[in-house]
């Protein structure tokens, strides 16, 4: 009986398991046709071209593509230095009576859903930015705040969690060499933990490039390039999330597509270099 | 009451009505202990699991420092001065009295920069003079041939009786006057471990060893002075040779004898 119900249930983990798989090469199929009619009629020129204008059929995703890149790596830079430090002091040097409680908060912030970031973003930060630097507020400048102050708790999570791997017989091993606190924190925790570091830096990189709902409301959505970090801007999921409604043509909707399935291969690729190349776990022994 | 014979040698550690109790425990783990550690000697402490060798070894160098809440009380004293005061420096105790664990740590780092890891922690700048003293180090823990042509390699491709020499060559570069060993043999193979046994009977004329072992072999092999404990007391310190053929207590016969254990 009991054999019976072992291989019921391996069939369906199975089952279920391939089906994942083929979800995703479907939803990736699903992109590329509805993409079709964009890719034959613009080609390359869609990734190069930095006009976009629907009402003259004119698309192009570079500023889309600009507005996701800079806005990543402003939220990276600001979002970084400021994770790792607070990993730091979860890891090694916080009380342990503070470990605990700390500790879940910033889980429980990262599990605030993205869109009250946005909400929160709009009404508190974009008039702080407006004071501060001009413009209107609903900036690049902002949008690349508000994804670091998303990002920071699942980035400070994980590197806390990567950093608490290392074992502490290696560590005790570098205090007993007259190693102080520092000594240990950058000579053997940081080296002994940089791949999971650097492998959970780069997924929190892929949840910014992707991210939606927190930078739609401040970022403005403005196909523009320009290095003036308080002008607003677009990026590809806020270009998504503000157009689709309005694609009028087949053409619009087509590109429309292509651009979530261009964010689709950037996303694959982050999490793939992040997951297989710096997350896989290699170290034996201790 | 314990029997703890004097020892011939000037001490180079002394235990006085120590007693060390871990964070939220009521007992302590270690009792009452009073016991002299012979210089330029290697003393062995042998009992069985839990009676806590590794607490009191970890007391020597403020290990349990590391961790908030243990307390210790009484003394030792480490060449006159007590090392348990609060104004004692542990770096500069740490430097001074090094430890080898039960497993290999091989730092992240080159088999160089194992060595020259704690000399660089001094300030040590000087290349030549650090190249000089890994080399020494090297030598003396008998693992030179080894490594001399991949000291730029990753220390963790090393095998485990190999990182475990390495370890000792890493303590023994800061020229530590007391090396502490927690059964550095109990990962290794029988070959590994006679060659850490032979390194360490040939460090005594420099370093005074205190080694924790599970294996009466072993400590009858290379110690002068062999500690017995149970339950967290010293129930006896005696000569090596003397324990084992006649132990004055009944507990130290019944355990080498293998009675219980
Ligand atoms: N971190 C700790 N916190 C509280 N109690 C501890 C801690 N570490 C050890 N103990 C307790 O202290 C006692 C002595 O442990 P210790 O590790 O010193 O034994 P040991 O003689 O080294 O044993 P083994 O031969 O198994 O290594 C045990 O009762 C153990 O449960
Ligand atoms: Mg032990």
């Amino acid at each position: 009986m009991s054999i019976i119900l072992d291989k019921i249930f391996a069939h369906t983990s199975k089952f279920i398991a391939v089906s994942i798989l083929l979800l995703v090469a479907w939803i990736f199929t699903v992109l590329l046709q509805h993409s079709m009619e964009s890719i034959t009629a613009l080609g390359f020129d869609f990734v190069t071209e930095t006009k976009w204008a629907p009402n003259l059929e004119k698309f192009g995703a570079l500023p889309a593509i600009y507005g996701s890149v800079v806005s990543t790596f402003l939220a990276m830079i600001l979002a970084v230095p400021l994770a790792i430090g607070v990993a730091i002091y979860l890891s090694e040097l916080a009380p342990a009576k503070l470990k605990t409680p700390v500790g879940v908060s910033i889980e429980l912030l990262a599990a605030i859903p993205s869109v009250v970031y946005g909400m929160w973003g709009l009404f508190y930060f974009v008039p702080i930015v407006r004071d501060l630097v001009g413009g209107i507020g609903i900036s690049m400048l902002t949008a690349g705040i508000v994804l670091s102050i998303m990002i920071l708790p699942f980035m400070a999570a994980v590197t806390r969690d990567a950093m608490d791997t290392t074992p502490d017989i290696l560590k005790e091993s570098a205090y007993a060499l007259g190693g102080t606190r520092w000594d240990v924190i950058k000579d053997i925790i940081i080296p002994y933990a940089k791949a999971g570091i650097i492998g959970s830096l780069i997924l929190a990189l892929g949840r910014a490039i992707g991210e939606t709902m927190a930078v739609t409301f401040v970022m403005g959505n403005v196909h523009q390039i320009s290095m003036d970090l308080t002008l607003p801007a677009t990026s590809i999921p806020v270009t998504l999330a503000n157009e689709f409604t309005e694609a009028s043509s087949g053409l619009y909707y087509s590109s429309l597509f292509q651009l979530s399935l261009l964010l689709l291969v950037i996303s694959f690729t982050i999490i793939s270099i992040a997951k297989f190349y710096f997350l896989r776990r290699k170290r034996v022994g201790l | 009451m314990a029997t703890i014979i004097n020892i011939k040698e000037e001490s180079v550690l002394d235990v006085k009505d120590f007693q060390f109790t871990y964070a939220g425990n009521d007992a302590p783990s270690v009792n009452k202990t009073t016991m002299p550690i012979a210089k330029n000697s290697i003393t062995a402490l042998i009992g069985p699991s839990g009676c806590g060798k590794t607490t009191l070894l970890r007391c020597f160098n403020r290990m349990h420092d590391l961790y908030p809440d243990n307390r210790y009380d009484g003394e030792i004293l480490f060449k006159g001065r007590n090392i348990l005061q609060a104004k004692e420096d542990l770096i500069n105790l740490r430097i001074q009295i090094g430890m080898i664990f039960q497993k290999p740590t091989a730092f992240p780092m080159s088999i160089f920069d194992n060595i020259a890891y704690g000399m660089r922690l001094q300030g040590m700048k000087n290349k030549t003079e650090l190249q000089d003293r890994v080399e020494k180090a090297l030598k003396d823990a008998a693992i030179w041939k080894e490594v001399k042509d991949r000291l730029k390699a990753d220390a963790n491709g090393l095998s485990g009786g190999q990182q475990q020499r390495l370890c000792i060559a890493r303590a023994i570069a800061v020229e530590p006057e007391v090396l502490l060993f927690d059964e550095p043999t109990s990962a290794l193979d029988p070959i590994s471990t006679a060659g850490i046994e032979e390194l360490v009977v040939e460090l005594k004329d420099r370093v005074s060893i205190i080694i924790v072992t599970h294996n009466m072999q072993q400590a009858a092999r290379v110690s002068d002075y062999t500690g017995f404990m149970y339950l967290g007391d010293l129930i006896e310190l005696g000569k090596t040779e003397d324990m084992f053929v006649t132990p004055k207590e009944k507990l130290t016969e019944e355990y080498i004898t293998g009675k219980f254990g």
